[in-house]
């Protein structure tokens, strides 16, 4: 690949493609150049002037993250003049930056903390100046805005300008008198509007959802896939205590690159409902009773047994493809097939990112039930049931059906325990997406795996692990995927 | 600020008049397509319709800028960082006459100070920015017009007055009353 | 024309010739004053040739930077494939500098001719001319005789007849120093906010509205005219030290002069015969103490410094200022400098974009030690400290403005450093 550019970044080579600038290079040599208004999903600003290095050519440093690689470019980021001129530029925030870290939200993942703690100096020369003061002000449904801890990046005026493609949010005011608005009446309300808390470098813009809840340093944090929408979105499940307290996106240039939406977003609270199913029931003398995995698994043997006709599943487009194509072969092993539905919304597109949107199946995994043979045809599926020799039923809330399910031929694999399936015969508990490891397909056959936040609650189990079991008891291993 | 004194809550806008008389309507409107003319892009169309908007009412209002926005298709929000970047624009009503001294450090040396210390003196305005009690005057210090040559220089309304003097101020702002 | 003064033998009117005719800012006026000859003989010649003659010239901005207008030109591209434009700065804006206004109020023509010549050179069929908003006069004459001749088919969709568009519109600002900067005047063409831009990319690549753009100063393109009609060897005669400064300039001289206006000598002048001889001197009384000679962004020069420096580009630099705008500022001994440092810094600091953090927090920061200072509250480490933030203001932002506001305040403190010690003293003073 001869059209490379080589250059040298504190004494390491490195080669690129032409038009890299300086930043983005030296990432690839395991050099972090600090900066505040740059995001590689945003246009370039290049005013923060946080990313000030020097160049062997260039008597005054240059901001790298503006600054194209040119051949044989010989760059030093840790010369005494761009170590000043960084110390500098931390300085100059914190004259008027308020010593609020004990009580802002981003401390643990600030870089303002982070720089400074790296590279600034231990004590300013502001003295006793008076610091600019304004008021916390509301920008919208999940967005305040703190304007004294600013530092006027404008990474979130780029994002709403150029990503969201809806410039609800300006600079106003000019010199150090700037800061971010709105305009009255007309509030960050965008669906996509909460990445600005994301990638704002300081605790400026903040999630009133967030608030005040958590320390990011007590967090763990699993890689998943937003269980919200078809489109697919990676993700980190932010958990602490056995709950998740946060969700943020995770990169992928191909699925959303650095975005998520608020529906997403802000829709865990899901996760943690505690009114869950904790323990496999069995129904016994008109009632459900508890008992273990082996008295669960062995009921439903007998149940099995005494089924006369084609099974019907009724399953979730939010079960993983795991679950999926268990339950499907378990159910073609009994001449059966199944249906699912799924919940729709207004599709709410990101326009500055090609195929990105909030979609209208607001499941994750549509594909995965599509693959693993399930139809949309859920009237005929719920129709069957009356000849049905086993109704199974994955985590779906059969909320609304015309008519009961017939109660003892009802096998419950699912997370909560709806109204109608109280007569169930079997009733077995499973893990919801962040208490599992598993995959999804996204809208585009995209397959992702998420990971386990946190653990499932009581006794229940994944609903792969769950069907998995049941179709070796059955006899039907023969064939199945890990 | 010009047009602000610290008086104005941060953030605070007015609220937008019920009488507000749009001004890209008949001439205006032909007035604005004229100046579209001019620009490959509709954005470039701002700054003139901005003027056109504090021509007619003295102002540029919260509603003055969701008009703007409006025909030239861009966000309030977008308007209002424009608004508030440029110091000519009033974001409040001000005096009958407004009245910008400059006295940055060519006028600064010629005594500026002191033409503006007798223009509040004169106006009966307690200090710069805020009205005058009569209500007929504003007077804001500015920084340099341009005409440093001619110390001190003064802007009354659109009239740009040269070589303003401590002792010709008041038949200065008398002229005006 | 020392302007308003009559005119000193020791000047060259070129440009200032005709300030103070009312009847030269007519058309029928300035074509008896030998006006659009030179727009007319443009049009006949190739554009190629027209960039050749500027650059023979040896015409440098007249707005500041000095950059050689006839190779400015050059930069655009030769091969049209997107409109090109022509941008004419006249948002003066600088303290000490008040040439432009005089060009556009008194010889409105020259200026149209001159923008109509560069835009035929570039190949752009519009022009924007960005007047500040506070420039109400200018703004009347200029779009007086734009209307004149546009009635005339000077100027349109086939000016002078020749099969040639040009377009010219005024631009009104509406008060920011900054729009006086090249790229941030593009981006208030263009209905944003006034800030610089990051460069790469230049204006001759992408400027308004993402087309090819060349900026020129007011006084610059105003000594078009003179160049193509009279020629560019004779500009380049023009020039009384150093042969890479031609032409005349205007200089606007103010502050403690006794004859404050503009003058127009030829380049190279030296600085102390246009003070003393020709501005007529310092004010009854006053004795010369410091100069700023290029408007208020560049170092300030001690008397005697002053009375030793030839007004060239080369000739400042080699005194270590900057020729600049030529806005002269006159300081006699009874400035405050620590005073007057701290007025420039807070019209740095009201100026400010706030795009770069050093010069958004550090203009701010100057004004709020040095007045302290002023007010006997200074503390030792202030000195070291101002010099310390002029130092991280400088080099290492977008545009020059954190520059301009380091300038005085490093030169002031280098060459009158026992006033600003004396403040450390000092009782409390005005702020």
């Amino acid at each position: 690949m001869s059209d490379l550019v080589k250059l040298t970044i504190e004494g390491r080579e490195v080669e690129v493609p032409p038009g890299t600038s300086v930043l983005e290079a030296a990432k690839l040599v395991g050099v972090l150049i600090p900066h505040y208004c740059y995001h590689p999903g945003l246009p370039v600003a290049g005013s923060c002037r946080m990313c000030l290095v020097d160049l062997e050519k260039s008597p005054k440093p240059v901001p790298s993250c503006a600054t194209p690689v040119a051949p044989g470019m010989v760059v030093k980021v840790y010369t005494e003049q761009a170590e000043a001129a960084r110390r500098a530029v931390l300085e100059f925030l914190l004259i008027n930056h308020p010593l609020d870290c004990p009580i802002c939200d981003k401390s643990g993942e600030c870089s303002l903390q982070d720089y400074t703690e790296q590279e600034g100096r231990s004590s300013g020369r502001y003295g006793d100046y008076a610091k600019r003061f304004n008021p916390v002000e509301d920008f919208g449904p999940d967005i305040l805005y703190v304007p004294n801890r600013c530092v006027l990046c404008t990474r979130c005026v780029r994002f709403m300008e150029d990503v969201a493609q809806e410039a609800t949010l300006n600079v106003e005011e000019r010199g150090d008198r700037a800061h971010i608005g709105v305009f009255d009446g007309r509030p960050l309300d965008h669906p996509w509007s909460g990445n600005v808390v994301d990638i704002c470098p300081v605790g400026s813009l903040l999630s009133k959802d967030f608030l005040n809840k958590a320390r990011v340093w007590d967090f763990d944090r699993t890689a998943s896939i937003c269980p919200g929408c078809t489109q697919g979105c990676n993700i980190v499940l932010e958990s602490r205590d056995n709950t998740v307290v946060r969700i943020k996106p995770r990169p992928n240039p191909a699925v959303n690159r650095w975005w998520m939406c608020d529906h997403g977003r802000l829709n865990y609270a899901w996760l943690n409902r505690s009114d869950r199913i904790e323990a496999p029931l069995i129904q016994r003398d008109g009632r459900l009773v508890p008992v273990d995995w082996d008295q669960a698994l062995a009921r439903f043997a007998e149940v099995i047994r005494s089924a006369k006709g084609p099974w019907v599943g009724l399953v979730s487009p939010g079960a993983s493809c795991e679950a999926l194509e268990a339950a499907a072969r378990l159910l073609k092993a009994h001449g059966g097939s199944g249906a699912f539905r799924v919940t729709e919304g207004p599709e709410a597109p990101l326009p500055g990112v090609p195929d990105l949107a909030l979609r209208k199946e607001r499941a994750p995994n549509v594909n995965g039930a599509l693959k693993a043979g399930f139809t949309r045809d859920w009237a005929a599926a719920v129709d069957a049931v009356g000849r049905a020799g086993l109704v199974l039923v994955l985590d779906e809330d059969l909320a609304g059906l015309a008519q009961p399910l017939p109660a003892d031929r009802v096998v419950y694999v699912g997370t909560v325990l709806p109204e109608a399936a109280r007569g169930a015969a079997v009733v077995l508990p499973c893990a919801n997406m962040a208490e599992e490891e598993g995959t999804f397909e996204n809208l585009r056959g995209i397959r992702q795996r998420y990971g386990q936040a946190k653990s499932p609650p009581g006794m229940a189990r994944p609903a792969a692990w769950i069907l998995g079991a049941i179709l070796e008891a059955a006899g039907h291993t023969a064939g199945a995927t890990a | 600020m010009h047009g602000r004194t610290d008086a104005q809550p941060h953030g605070r806008t007015e609220a937008p008049a019920a009488d507000y008389q749009p001004v890209f309507a008949g001439e205006g409107r032909k007035k604005l397509d004229a100046i579209l003319a001019k620009y490959p892009a509709k954005a470039g169309a701002l700054l003139p319709a901005l003027w056109m908007v504090q021509e007619k009412h003295g102002w540029i209002s919260p509603t003055g800028m969701a008009e703007v926005a409006e025909v030239l298709g861009l966000t309030a929000a977008y308007v209002k960082g424009v608004v508030t970047f440029y110091t000519m624009y009033h974001q409040h009503p001000v005096g009958r006459h407004f009245v910008q001294v400059c006295t940055t450090t060519p006028c600064n040396v010629c005594g500026a100070e002191k033409v503006g210390e007798a223009f509040l003196k004169a106006t009966g305005a307690k200090r710069y920015g805020e009205t005058s009690p009569d209500g007929q005057w504003t007077i804001v210090e500015v920084e340099c017009l341009g005409a440093c040559g001619f110390a001190t220089p003064v802007m009354i309304n659109d009239e740009f007055v040269e070589s303003v003097t401590p002792e010709s101020v008041p038949a200065l702002v008398a002229r005006y009353k | 024309m020392g302007f308003p003064h009559p005119t000193h033998p020791r000047e060259n009117p070129v440009l200032s010739r005709h300030f103070g005719e009312a009847e030269a800012r007519r058309y029928d006026g300035w074509v008896k004053r030998g006006g659009y000859r030179a727009l007319e003989k443009a049009l006949g010649m190739t554009r190629d040739q027209v960039i050749e003659e500027v650059k023979a010239s040896g015409l440098r901005g007249r707005g500041g930077a000095g950059f050689p207008a006839g190779l400015k030109w050059s930069f655009m591209p030769k091969q049209k494939t997107k409109p090109h434009y022509l941008c004419c700065n006249a948002d003066e804006s600088e303290p000490g500098t008040f040439k432009d206004r005089e060009i556009m109020r008194w010889t409105p023509h020259a200026l149209i001719e001159g923008c109509a010549i560069a835009a035929y050179a570039i190949q752009a069929e519009q022009v924007y001319i960005y007047i500040r908003g506070e420039f109400t006069e200018p703004l009347q004459v200029m779009q007086a005789a734009l209307d004149e001749v546009y009635a005339k088919g000077v100027l349109g969709a086939n000016a002078m007849g020749k099969g040639v568009r040009i377009d010219v519109t005024i631009h009104r600002g509406a008060g920011a120093y900054i729009c006086g900067e090249e790229t941030a005047l593009m981006n208030s063409i263009e209905g944003k906010r006034g800030n610089p831009r990051i460069r790469p990319p230049f204006p001759a690549a992408v400027g308004v509205f993402g087309c090819p753009t060349t900026i020129n100063n007011v006084e610059t393109l105003s000594s078009v005219p003179h160049i193509l009609s009279k020629g560019g060897a004779w500009y380049k005669g023009l020039s009384l030290s150093n042969p890479k400064s031609t032409g005349t300039k205007l200089f606007s001289i103010c502050g403690a002069i006794a004859k404050p206006g503009n003058y127009e000598v030829t380049m190279g002048f030296p600085l102390k015969e246009l003070l003393y001889e020709v501005a007529g001197g310092m004010l009854p009384g006053r004795k010369l103490k410091a100069v700023i000679p290029g408007g208020s962004s560049v170092p300030i020069l001690t008397a005697a410094e002053a009375e030793e420096t030839l007004l060239d580009y080369e000739g400042c630099v080699a005194k270590g200022t900057m020729l600049g705008s030529g806005g002269m500022i006159v300081l006699d001994d009874t400035t405050d400098m620590v005073y007057q440092v701290m007025r420039l810094a807070k019209f740095y600091a009201h100026e400010s974009c706030a795009q770069c953090t050093q010069c958004r927090e550090g203009t701010a920061w100057t004004v709020k030690i040095l007045q302290r200072l002023l007010n006997g509250e200074g503390r030792t480490e202030d000195l070291d400290l101002l010099l310390d933030l002029s130092e991280q203001m400088t080099g290492r932002t977008i545009c020059v403005l954190s520059d301009s506001c380091a300038a005085p305040v490093v030169s002031a403190m280098k060459k009158f450093r026992p006033e600003f010690e004396a403040y450390l003293t000092k009782p409390a003073s005005r702020t």
